[in-house]
């Protein structure tokens, strides 16, 4: 405990330090909305620990990007929509170069303002799904999968394990799901695939106060039997539904979580029962990459960061180390295309929508083999990248699956739909004026 | 017409034809009942003593278990734990009141609610600063606590129970019983309902009302203990827990304030009663309604008597 006390001591200093050098020199400002406490903090710690962690590594490793440190303030949102809001409006002062809201709910507050104000909003497979469509939401940037690609993806896994998707006809497939904006994102699109494939989609709907009592969801998924569990949890909920899974004898390899439900901490609650729980994911886990190295020993060990040691590795955390990946690539992307060091928020988002991160560029920088090739595009803000499922052997998380694309051409037509359909509830909404690379 | 079906005649005929399920959903339910009582009893206990509505029983109950599992981290056996969590609850007990309760004696009922509120924020507060907002595991087989389940062959179906569930309700039920012998048969106890009836009165005939507020508080921090501990071994133990103690306000509402056996029938209608609805009549709305059915029950149970179902009924004259 006292360790802690002395470590958040340490990394408060640590970041005021960082705010400091800010002042004294060129510096690039990123806002960090994270939730350290509250019922979603079991998952917000360890993805905001990765996404500090990798940066505050860039800093010490490299002087941070192109030679120019970033300077990384957290907010503490709670997951709280409201909070979140506000963290936006006390730091778009500071010239920060992106947003990362870290939550559904934050994300679709602040797009129709980051749009307005013109800060890109980085909502890292999350978010609203049809934000990748570059030509109507230039600010916004959702790599490397939408909700709608998790969701086809899950539906693509159960196709396969049934023999086809067209094996899917007259089966039940549930939705466990956060009733929020959050766990409501993903229904679109399952709804049209389970009338195209002919499965039935049953819905249990989790109450974000209710999300440590899930009995009475699991109690009608007993009775209602669904082939398959499909599960939108976040914080709290993941555990508890694991463990509720586990209390009905529910089979846990037919038990599939979007990548958000895959934490290390999530599955390890339910003990032995939770072996075969299966998520997806879009990158590595494990702590073996010579990044995460960097970080151990510039960052970790050295006592500048939260990160408790053996939480390097876990799910979440590389998750929160992709995150940073993106956008440090991002304003690499930017400072070569500009040729400026210190680049702005405007510079920033050209640098997310000509991000490309190929395999030799994931080796140079020290994550061979952490994730596919990445590439985003003026009209595509996400690019439908591959992903996989990962299984819970009672200790880590292993591949089940190898590397698969989503479902793009199922998916792309709805999201331009829904796209279209969004600027139009919310006109005027503003017509696309920002060039895309290549247009003089 | 199908609605009416839906509504008036499907759940009964569902409930006919799967027997065991519903009897699952009656042990579900019964359990819930037991783990909301257990919290509504933290609240009477406090407020049958000082009238004061202790807002801060939800902090609590995770601040309890988090101690436990933070203690046990440290190195500490389970058990030796246990006793120094329960030994830290007598320290908060004592603490509240000597710095927050002792001063405000006298003071009308909403300052003391409002205190008991400072009291929720500084508790998020430290327990963050201290244990970090992390989730933990509940050591519950290190507590000698039983795990796994069994199921039993009944009514041409299949009904699991959980060993910690049964420990749930064997815990609750001891629990409830001694704090009904300590109110009931015990000196303390009588001098507890004296101050909870008139604070200065019962000054004036020499009960130190510093020692009873102490003991309540202690009392609750005992109920906070095993209520975290049950709830963290249902999910896991962390701030999201403090949500949960808002279970016990419709129970409360139904049981009444002031009365140990009205927690626990309260509970045990509200447990089985959201369970049956949600189960049965939810699908009809989309499912999610047991979070507001609870108050749905309570206040139709008001309609009939208002002061709850064991609450006292106070007439004050003119």
């Amino acid at each position: 405990m006292l360790k802690k006390c002395a470590l958040g001591v340490a990394a408060i200093a640590f970041a005021g330090s960082l705010a400091a050098e800010a002042v004294a020199e060129d510096s690039m400002f990123i806002p960090l909305l994270s939730y350290r406490t509250g019922p979603f903090a079991g998952s917000g710690i360890p993805v905001a620990n990765g996404m500090y962690d990798y940066l505050a590594m860039l800093n010490e490793r490299d002087g941070g990007v192109g030679g120019v440190k970033i300077v990384v303030e957290e907010c503490e949102t709670g997951y709280d929509t409201q909070k979140g809001v506000e963290c936006y409006e006390g730091t778009k002062g500071k010239s920060p170069l992106v947003y990362n809201p870290y939550s559904t709910g934050i994300t679709l507050q602040l797009i129709p303002k980051a749009s307005v104000d013109k800060i890109p909003v980085l909502s890292m497979a999350y978010g609203l799904s049809a934000a990748a469509e570059g030509g109507v939401f230039p600010w916004v940037f959702n790599p490397p999968d939408t909700y709608w690609d998790g969701a086809s993806g899950v539906i693509k896994h159960i196709g396969d394990m049934e023999g086809g998707l067209e094996n899917l006809n007259g089966k039940k497939i549930g939705y466990i799901f956060l009733d929020a904006g959050y766990g409501r994102e993903p229904i679109p699109l399952l709804e049209e695939l389970a009338t195209e494939y002919g499965f039935e989609l049953l819905k249990y709907p989790v109450p974000g106060k209710e999300m440590q009592n899930q009995s009475s969801q699991w109690l009608n998924v007993r009775r209602d039997r669904p082939d398959y569990m499909v599960m939108w949890g976040w914080g709290a909920m993941n555990p508890t539904a694991i463990k509720e899974a586990i209390k009905i004898r529910y089979p846990m390899d037919k038990f599939i979580g979007i990548w958000w439900s895959g934490g290390d901490d999530d599955a390890r609650a339910g003990g032995e029962g939770a072996k075969g729980y299966k998520a997806m994911n879009f990158h590595g886990v494990g702590a073996e990459y010579p990044a995460l190295q960097d970080i151990q020993k510039l960052v970790v060990d050295a006592g500048k960061g939260h990160t408790e040691d053996g939480k390097i590795g876990e799910a979440l955390y590389n998750r929160g180390v992709y995150n940073s990946v993106l956008m440090a690539e991002a304003i690499r992307t930017a400072q070569e295309m500009t040729g400026k060091t210190v680049i702005d928020a405007s510079d920033m988002r050209m640098g997310l929508e000509n991000l490309e991160i190929t395999a030799e560029r994931w080796k140079e920088i020290g994550l061979e083999g952490f994730a596919p090739p990445i590439k985003l595009s003026c009209g595509d803000h996400s690019g439908h990248h591959m992903m996989y499922v990962s299984q819970w052997d009672g200790e880590k998380w292993v591949p089940a699956s190898d590397w698969f694309e989503p479902m793009t051409d199922k998916v792309q037509p709805l999201l331009q739909a829904a796209a279209a359909e969004y600027a139009e509830k919310n006109a005027p909404w503003p017509e696309r004026t920002e060039p895309c690379a290549g247009d003089s | 017409m199908e609605f009416l079906y839906n509504l008036l005649i499907d759940p009964f005929v569902q409930m006919v034809e799967l027997p065991d399920f519903f009897l699952q959903v009656l042990w579900e339910g019964f359990v819930s009942g037991v783990l909301y009582a257990l919290i509504a009893l933290g609240f009477v206990l406090i407020f049958k003593a000082s009238g004061v509505f202790n807002f801060a029983q939800g902090i609590m109950v995770v601040f309890a278990a988090l101690s436990l599992v933070g203690l046990y981290a440290l190195g500490m056996p389970a058990y030796i734990a246990l006793i120094a969590t329960i030994a830290i609850m007598g320290i908060l007990a004592v603490a509240v009141q000597k710095t927050i309760f002792h001063h405000l004696v006298n003071q009308p009922d909403i300052i003391l609610l409002m205190a008991t509120i400072g009291l929720t924020y500084f508790l998020i507060g430290f327990g963050e600063f201290v244990f970090g907002g992390d989730p933990k595991v509940m050591i519950t087989e290190e507590l000698g606590l039983p795990t796994g389940s069994t199921a039993f062959d009944v009514l041409g179906g299949l009904v699991i129970l959980q060993h910690i569930d049964i420990a749930a309700a064997v815990i609750a039920i001891i629990m409830v019983t001694a704090l009904a012998i300590f109110f009931n048969k015990t000196r303390i106890g009588r001098a507890l309902r004296a101050v909870a009836d008139d604070h200065q009165a019962a000054l004036s005939v020499g009960i130190s009302l510093d020692q009873i507020w102490i003991i309540v508080w202690f009392a609750a921090g005992i109920v906070a203990l095993a209520t975290g501990i049950m709830w963290g071994a249902r999910s896991d133990v962390s701030f999201a827990l403090e949500i949960i103690a808002f279970k016990a306000l419709p129970v409360l509402i139904l049981g009444g304030f002031t009365s140990i056996p009205g927690a626990i029938v309260g509970g045990l209608i509200i447990g089985i009663g959201e369970k049956i609805g949600e189960i049965y009549w939810g699908p009809l709305v989309g499912g999610g309604i047991e979070s507001w059915l609870a108050y749905v029950i309570a206040l139709i149970f008001l309609l009939f008597r208002p002061q709850g179902l064991f609450g006292e009924k106070i007439i004050e004259r003119v």
